[in-house]
């Protein structure tokens, strides 16, 4: 297997394509941050502490993920690790063994922070003229600020494991952190920061320059770590954050050994208990048994089989979290767009969001196809020695995925579609065009997703979370946006067609024109069904294990 | 019952199954044995369909498992030596999968589900998720799930790999009653002793190739080595370490 996996992986390509989309989103990420800083930086008076308070603003927000993220990490590296097993037993000191597990969890944790912030602070280095030391002093800010997420998480890890088992304790994790993300996402969205931007947001000139003034917290490393950052910038001599951070970072790893050396053997002894799981009950088979009983029992069971493994893993539910907190925000976002604020409704205007926003919605659905359609064959993938060697159609196997996939996006897609539309008060023609647009398009993108992800299995994973950020994950999105492009602009002639009897207050005629425009669509989203379901099939039939 | 003419297992410049032919017949027990890498376990999956062979050709029954995998594979129950299963399911669950893999279901598969259970003694766990399950545990699971739509000819990698030594004998004795009913059982092992009391007739492979095979008598002859144990036998056949290497590397 190891072999056949190197004939997959081989290639330059692969790399060089996410090699291009890091360095497109480093580009992007800095650009926004450059052009921001620039004209902040021309504010008289306020520039710097609107600067400085929007790196603290964007250092606590990191700060939290971090936080949450080396929680987690901490729990793999220190108790569920394939690697324990041999360290534990070795003759290895513990302090080293802290500090190596401490380091693999701060890298783990950490990497993908350290990536979004070079941009940023590169801004904020070219902007305020930080000059040739101002890297060293940026790493010098962000490795102890790295550091101290990465001690409190493992130490709160260590007093939860000594409280649960190890299993157990992931689950819990998982799913707080997954909701307290939600939670700080969600909350960002609701208290509308886009009016800060906004003159009607700015009652009071000196109420504003007060809380930009105003640290967000004197206690938190992350406002230790923007002001060493900005005194550097605005030539500062305060050694008080620097004194903060690198005396902090120090004692707490040294608290965190002391904790480690008193409570680790105990939390590691209990983590080797399993979480005993008793299932009784026959939920699905009650609530779908009689919706799905005309199925050939092979498709029946298997999708019973995949709903139940679904819903059991918790490792989902955190992702079915993350769902519903971004559907709420697109929603929000649709709902807050001004649009109604004047006496007249802007037809025109309104007309044309209800068009583009089925591109979105199109959008939405990819995203939630990516993730939860196109781990489908890669995570059989350990099971396939059983599929494989039964009288299983191959074809079966796909129709019972795609199905699986398929209805519950199209349930969500014709929700937020009617939602947004009602929104928008979109017009009956509009609503129409719309809601038969999504209907086609989520065969489509179910299918590319399926079909892909068999083109682009990842079989060396068992976290669905995982499988779709790899290459295949990009070419899917990526085919998927080029499928929502061409569907768009085809549609935008029966749209404009609509518009231009609009405007001369004729009623709507649909003319051969629109028919051809509209049908070219359905033909285009069922061929690409087809072809995509074909081709999953084919890879899969010459898959070997 | 399984026929293997000239079958051959490429990767490229590799060649892990050189023309293997080998015919084991209805109600024999076949003991499959080979040094670690010699291509047994890549045999054994074109047997059970999970593989493809690059020549030749692997038959169950005389279907070929290439053109007629579904009538092939109908017939055929295959156990792997390290076998993955949904752990998110609970034993009966998984069974009830498996059975409708073959196409079966209903109150008749729920007994034999049952009975296979018990004498697996896995019943009290029957409703607890397979994560939770032991090495052995998953291992009886598995065998019952190939043992659940009544084969005719198992398939099986290193059976007794995580069995207590209760499991193991109970699996011999089971492997022989199924054969003395006209079964056919082709196993793959590294432990030699049971290989010799269990198994009717013995290929061994090395290299891809079949290097010798036959009853014990038949390989006796072959090797002239008289009444060697089978372990002899396979060490003269695949080549050992002499004593005077594993000496020197373990002087201190």
């Amino acid at each position: 297997m190891a072999r056949l996996r190197e004939q997959r992986d081989g290639g330059p390509l692969r790399p060089l394509l996410l090699a291009l989309v890091g360095l497109g989103f480093w580009g992007a990420a800095f650009g926004v941050s450059f052009r921001v800083l620039r004209y902040v930086h021309t504010q008289a008076d306020i520039g710097t502490y609107l600067a400085a308070k929007i790196l603290g603003m964007i250092l606590v927000a990191l700060g939290s993920m971090l936080l949450l993220s080396n929680l987690i990490t901490a729990l793999s590296s220190f108790y569920l690790a394939r690697d324990l097993d041999m360290l534990v037993s070795a003759p290895v000191d513990w302090l080293p063994f802290y500090l190596a597990k401490l380091g693999e969890t701060v890298l783990h944790s950490s990497w993908m922070v350290v990536l979004i912030t070079i941009p940023i602070l590169t801004a904020y280095g070219i902007v305020y003229q930080g000059g040739l030391l101002f890297p060293l002093v940026a790493a010098a800010a962000i490795v102890p600020f790295l550091i101290l997420p990465g001690v409190v998480g493992t130490a709160f890890t260590l007093f939860l494991v000594n409280l649960f088992p190890a299993r157990r304790a992931r689950d819990i994790l998982g799913l707080v952190a997954i909701g307290a993300a939600a939670g700080v996402v969600l909350l960002v969205r609701l208290i509308r920061p886009e009016q800060l931007a906004s003159p009607d947001g700015v009652r009071n000139l000196m109420d504003y320059l007060a809380a930009l003034k105003t640290p967000t917290s004197p206690f938190l490393p992350s406002e230790w770590a923007s002001h060493m950052i900005m005194n550097w910038l605005t030539r500062v001599a305060d050694p008080l954050p620097v004194a903060l951070l690198w005396t902090t970072a120090p004692a707490f790893v040294v608290l965190g050994a002391v904790l480690h050396h008193r409570l680790y053997r105990s939390g590691f002894s209990k983590a080797q208990e399993g979480a005993s799981r008793f299932v009784r009950g026959r939920v699905w088979q009650g609530a779908l048994g009689g919706l799905l009983q005309r199925l050939p029992v092979s498709k029946r069971e298997f999708i019973l089989k995949d709903l139940r493994v679904f819903f059991r893993d918790t490792q989902q539910w955190s992702q079915l979290i993350l769902l519903a907190v971004l559907l709420l925000v697109y929603i929000y976002n649709i709902k807050s767009l001004p649009l109604f604020s004047g006496e007249r409704t802007p037809f025109y205007l309104v007309t044309l969001v209800v068009f583009l926003n089925q591109g979105l919605a199109g959008f939405v659905l990819a995203a939630i196809a990516a993730r939860f359609v196109f781990p489908a064959v890669s995570l059989e993938g350990r099971q396939m020695w059983l599929l494989r060697s039964s009288p299983l159609d191959l074809r079966a196997l796909l129709w019972s995925k795609y199905w699986t996939g398929t209805v519950p996006l199209l349930l969500l897609g014709l929700a937020i579609t009617t939602t947004t539309n009602l929104l928008l008060k979109a017009t009956p023609f509009m609503a129409a065009i719309s809601l038969g647009t999504v209907f086609c398009l989520t065969f489509a993108l179910s299918a590319l997703a399926l079909g892909l992800g068999a083109l682009y299995p990842r079989f060396d994973t068992e976290n669905a979370a995982q499988i779709p950020t790899g290459f295949g994950g990009l070419v899917f999105m990526m085919t998927a946006v080029a499928l929502l492009g061409l569907v768009i602009v085809i549609e935008a002639f029966p749209v404009l067609a609509y518009l231009r009897t609009q405007w001369v207050g004729d009623s709507v005629t649909i003319t051969p024109r629109m028919i051809g425009a509209l049908a070219l669509v359905v033909v285009i989203c069922f061929a690409t069904t087809g072809f995509a379901l074909r081709t999953g099939l084919q890879r899969m039939e010459a898959m070997e294990f | 019952m399984i026929r293997l003419v000239n079958l051959t297992k490429r990767y490229g410049s590799f060649t892990a199954v050189d023309r293997v032919n080998l015919e084991i017949a209805r109600g024999e027990l076949f003991g499959f044995l080979g040094p670690n890498g010699a291509g047994k376990t890549t045999t054994l999956r074109i047997i059970a369909g999970i593989l493809k062979p690059t020549e030749g050709t692997a038959e169950i029954a005389g279907d070929d498992v290439q053109r007629k995998p579904m009538e092939a594979k109908a017939r055929l129950g295959f156990i792997p030596d390290r076998p993955y299963v949904y752990e998110k399911l609970t034993g009966g669950e998984f069974l009830r999968f498996v059975a409708a893999l073959y196409g079966q279901e209903g109150a008749a598969i729920e007994r034999r589900m049952d009975e296979l259970l018990d004498l697996f003694e896995l019943t009290e766990w029957k409703d607890d998720l397979v994560e939770t399950y032991s090495h052995g545990m998953r291992q009886k699971l598995i065998i019952s799930s190939a043992l659940l739509h009544r084969p005719e000819v198992i398939v099986v990698d290193e059976p007794l790999v995580g069995l207590d030594p209760k499991g193991a004998r109970f699996l011999k004795e089971l492997f022989r009653a199924f054969v003395n009913k006209g079964g056919t059982v082709l196993m793959s092992t590294h432990t030699l002793e049971v290989a010799e009391a269990m198994c009717d007739r013995i290929a061994i492979i090395q290299n891809g190739k079949i290097v010798a095979a036959g009853t014990m008598a038949e390989l006796q002859q072959q090797s002239n080595a008289g009444d060697a144990s089978l372990e002899e036998l396979f060490l003269k056949v695949t080549g050992g370490h002499p004593d005077r290497e594993l000496e020197g590397i373990l002087e201190q």
